[in-house]
């Protein structure tokens, strides 16, 4: 089976004209299973979007190769079977709606394909489903809140069948409910579909939630594993300004405080608190 | 003020309105104009009102919510009337230095506005009935003969209808750079007409910076989705003619035919 997406040695530079040009991506070196779910986090300007571009045409590399399900982004006659196979959901919700009634707006993607009507049909349906969006189908997509126009957008996406979606910073421009509700329909797409989700944030609590987490710091790669190994590295997080999750950031603190035998890479704050709770009964302070 | 205005909105149901097939509904929305033009005298106007209120009630929109279309346009239909009421020769009932008002131009000016209203209000039946993308399709289709002569009606229907999705998102954010230069002391309300116009441009340039923004977005996420064009493009909605049109064309074709005998058999007012 080939990888869903493969980088060998990929490098971007823009150039502007009279200046210096700029290297935004260098040498990246990636493989991303089928039905994996992966999370590129980086701050602001590190080209973890522009990386992401690449996943699905939209950018071409300047130097080194992405391949797509064994096929070159390079290659011109295969651009649109890429875009079919990696569908890309952006940041902000309004801006990527092309009807103004729900499932119109879902059947942009397969009417691009070409399909049969009924079979859009049929696929409209399916995706509404699939991000629980069905019974709004016949709604106004300008009256959702940000949360549900978000799923829309990822169900556009969906009707394409694509087998695997990245998304750009879905939640950046959605409140804590809206954030949730994303979340846990890239999770079920994932779980339940099968899809391949490559997941951009700059959430410490979503990237958790993925099987993968990958650092993109100035254009590279910094550091590459579960989230467990990722977060565990605290020092080497907080040199590129990003943070780690809360809990995992009270047990740094603790072990930077002296305290021996506190474990690494903990998550989240039930875990947290299980840890906590075994360190007192063993020293003796219950 | 930006919350009022409702054309190009659409108020979703399920009546016989609603499911009419796009094309028949604008092609009778250009033969009810005709109709209106056609019509001479109050009867001619009062049927084609009382067309208009029938397609109303079959529509199920709230007639409150209908009339809101025609505010934005009173300006136009006031100063309409007053030139009528000014410039329209007949029997004088005040004179008033170089202005008179006439028994005929108060007639005409009545008559002008009413044909207004009801000119409006019919575009805003088919608006409020018809889907934006609906309404697109149609055009796109009845005028899919003039591609042979070049004309790229895919283009300017996919256009026109990308227009229609971001007015409601374009006025909030109009209403949000309102509200933030009012708020760093912007001052909107007072000054004479030039300084009004000057008050604008801190609104108009950020609101053009944001537009051209959301348009490379919004090609961008077309672009993902595929989007190359009109060329090998399907529809999910297939549009026919059905029991639904031929009755809306019977109705539209008798009122018609009622108008011009009405014409033909009664005195103009014009």
């Amino acid at each position: 089976m080939p990888q869903m997406i493969e980088t060998k040695d990929l490098t971007f530079q823009y150039d502007i004209e009279g200046e210096e040009s700029c290297l935004v991506l260098n040498g990246i070196n990636l493989s991303i299973e089928q039905g994996q779910f992966v999370a590129f986090l980086g701050h602001n300007g590190s080209g973890k979007s522009t990386l992401a571009k690449h996943f699905n045409a939209m950018l071409l590399p300047s130097g080194g190769s992405c391949m797509v399900l064994g096929m070159d982004t390079g290659d011109e006659d295969k651009k649109y079977d890429i875009r079919q196979s990696v569908g890309m959901v952006l940041q902000n919700p309004d801006n990527q709606m092309v009807a103004t009634i729900v499932e119109e707006d879902v059947a942009f993607a397969p009417e691009n394909l070409g399909i049969e009507p009924k079979e859009i049909r049929r696929r409209v349906d399916d995706a509404l489903k699939a991000v629980d969006m069905y019974e709004y189908r016949h709604h106004d997509c300008y009256r959702l809140s940000g949360g549900q126009k978000q799923r829309v957008a990822i169900a556009g996406v969906i009707a394409m069948q694509p087998k695997c979606i990245v998304l750009d910073e879905p939640t950046a421009m959605l409140d804590p409910k809206g954030r949730s509700e994303v979340m846990s329909t890239i999770r079920a797409l994932n779980r339940d579909l099968g899809i391949t989700v490559v997941l951009i944030t700059h959430y410490m609590e979503e990237a958790v939630q993925a099987d993968r987490v990958v650092v993109v710091d100035d254009g590279q790669i910094l550091l590459d594993g579960t989230p467990r190994e990722v977060f565990s590295q605290v020092k080497l997080l907080k040199s590129v300004e990003l943070d780690v999750p809360q809990a995992t950031r009270l047990l740094y603190r603790l072990e930077e405080a002296g305290i021996q035998g506190l474990p690494r890479g903990v998550l989240d704050d039930e875990e947290c608190i299980e840890v906590l709770s075994h360190y007192l009964e063993v020293h003796g302070c219950r | 003020m930006i919350r009022d205005m409702t054309i190009g909105q659409y108020f979703p149901g399920k009546s016989a309105l609603h499911r009419m097939d796009p094309r028949a509904k604008l092609v009778l929305l250009v033969v009810y104009i005709v109709m209106i033009f056609l019509a001479s005298n109050f009867w001619g106007l009062g049927l084609s009102a009382v067309f208009l209120l029938g397609t109303t009630m079959l529509s199920k929109v709230p007639v409150k919510t209908l009339l809101k279309s025609i505010r934005p346009l009173i300006v136009v239909i006031v100063f309409t009337a007053l030139i009528n009421i000014f410039y329209v020769d007949g029997n004088t009932l005040v004179q008033w230095g170089i202005f008179r008002i006439t028994d005929k131009g108060i007639y005409t000016a009545v008559f002008m506005a009413v044909r207004i209203i009801l000119l409006v209000l019919g575009g805003s039946v088919l608006t409020y009935t018809t889907s934006p993308t609906d309404l697109t399709d149609g055009l796109e289709r009845l005028l899919s003969p003039l591609g042979k002569i070049r004309i790229p009606v895919h283009e300017l229907a996919m256009m026109m209808s990308i227009a229609l999705r971001f007015i409601p998102t374009l006025l909030e954010e109009t209403d949000k750079i309102m509200a933030a230069q009012k708020a760093r002391g912007a001052d909107m309300e007072s000054g004479g007409l030039m300084q009004r116009v000057k008050a604008l441009i801190p609104i108009l340039i950020p609101l053009f910076v944001s537009a051209i923004r959301r348009a490379y977005d919004l090609a961008i996420a077309m672009e993902c989705r595929c989007y190359r064009g009109g060329k090998g493009r399907t529809r999910m909605k297939q549009l026919h003619l059905g029991g639904v049109d031929a009755w809306g064309i019977l109705a539209t074709s008798l009122c018609l035919g009622g108008v011009i005998a009405l014409k033909v058999l009664l005195p103009s007012t014009l």
